[in-house]
């Protein structure tokens, strides 16, 4: 497994004909054919959008909607 | 097709750079190699600057080549230091010299401009030159463009169906990979890590595994030149220890240099290198044997489709699916590399 800082993954995923690809920066995309896949993650950052987990809003951001 | 300059590629094997006159064509470059009397290798332009006679056809007087036509004589650096009937030595009376750089049982040269050549960044197949492992190698000149070398060996599902019978079991080809590309320093990763396969002959018979086994192939490619397939052999359901130790395992370092000569032609070194039975000669023999005759294979195949582009016509479509991830990957990096020397080149 390669340690760098600029690493490109691609995993086909067990039991599947699909492929995973994860960017350095935490994008990520899928794919049924790596030429595609490939085109995305080297276009870095164009179209990269890494996941983040959705946090709550906080306290004072917060609208109380009335049903 | 263009190759890939500005760039460190094994020329030989060190065992064959001796006294004697070696010649090699290296990226369309013809090279004379030869092994100076204090042992150093060295590697010249194979053309007599006077009339293009191969240096490599003429003989070794010293440290200098006395070329076989009219007796300009080379020193190790190239200079001409004797031409026939005349004291005056012409000022443009010499040969390129490429830099060299002996490693891993490899002489590397350096094709590309001379003052951008820096040994640091050959990458190393250390197990090719260790004491605790055993080594057998050999050389077979492809009649086929490099690219399909690369292509053969960054996807090893074709195990299953061309080398059958030697190495190739049904899961490697039904395994999945996972393909990982390091931009920053040029290294390609293909891993298939299958968990319960068949024992091919080829390590049932060197290791004397009974049985199913655990077998992983971890490739690094090194583009362009060194291609490492490390392979890790162990009973079915042995895996390393969490402390690392691996010692109930085998390991073979399987080691490939792949070097354009010309367009349409390849020298494709291998080697394997093991940490098991390192003093037995006869798992050495059956090996050796055994990784030839894989290689021919290969070389019968690669030759065939060599024929078969050079007579196509213009734009053929390929196809390409999951098994060719690595390969792909390969192709855009080499790409890439190309097309950097070639920048160099004209500035």
């Amino acid at each position: 497994m390669l340690a760098g800082d600029r690493v490109f993954r691609i995993h086909w995923m067990p039991g599947s004909d699909t492929l995973l690809g994860v960017c350095h920066c935490g994008a990520e995309r899928s794919a049924e054919e790596p030429v595609e896949l490939w085109d995305w993650l080297l276009s870095h950052p164009d179209g990269h959008h890494a996941p983040h987990p959705i946090e709550p809003a906080p306290e004072e951001l917060r609208i109380e909607v009335s049903a | 097709m263009a190759f890939a300059t500005n760039q460190w590629y094994v020329a030989a094997y060190g065992a064959e750079v001796g006294r004697d006159l070696l010649a090699r064509t290296v990226l369309g470059e013809p090279l004379v190699l030869y092994r100076t009397e204090s042992g150093q290798a060295v590697a010249l332009a194979d053309r007599c600057v006077h009339r293009r006679y191969p240096l490599s056809e003429s003989r070794l007087d010293g440290d200098t080549i006395v070329c076989g036509y009219h007796g300009f004589t080379y020193d190790s650096g190239g200079g001409c230091v004797f031409v026939p009937g005349q004291q005056r030595i012409p000022r443009t009376a010499r040969v390129a010299s490429y830099p060299v750089v002996e490693q891993d049982s490899f002489v590397w040269v350096w094709i590309g401009e001379k003052d951008k050549a820096d040994p640091a960044v050959i990458p190393r197949a250390p197990w090719l030159a260790d004491p605790a492992y055993a080594v057998v190698c050999g050389m077979e000149p492809l009649e086929a463009r490099y690219s399909l070398l690369v292509d053969n060996l960054m996807d090893l599902s074709h195990e299953t169906y061309l080398h059958g019978g030697y190495i190739g079991t049904p899961e490697v080809a039904n395994t999945p990979v996972t393909t990982e590309v390091d931009e920053e320093n040029g290294i390609i990763y293909v891993s298939r890590h299958m968990d319960d396969a068949q024992c091919p002959p080829f390590y049932a018979k060197s290791t004397g595994i009974q049985g199913r086994i655990t077998r992983w192939q971890d490739i690094e490619y090194h583009p362009p030149c060194l291609y490492l397939l490390h392979s890790r052999i162990a009973p079915q359901g042995v895996y390393p220890k969490p402390d690392g130790d691996d010692s109930e395992a085998f390991h073979a370092e399987i080691v490939y240099a792949i070097t354009p000569s010309t367009e349409n032609t390849t020298y494709d070194f291998w080697a394997v290198a093991r940490d098991f039975a390192v003093d037995d000669e006869s798992v050495s023999e059956y090996l050796r044997s055994s990784n030839h005759t894989v290689v021919m294979q290969d070389v019968v195949a690669l030759n065939l489709l060599e024929t078969v582009i050079a007579a196509e016509a213009d734009g053929y479509q390929e196809l390409s699916i999951n098994i060719d991830t690595g390969g792909l990957a390969a192709r855009r990096i080499l790409a890439r590399m190309t097309e950097q020397g070639r920048a160099g080149a004209l500035r």
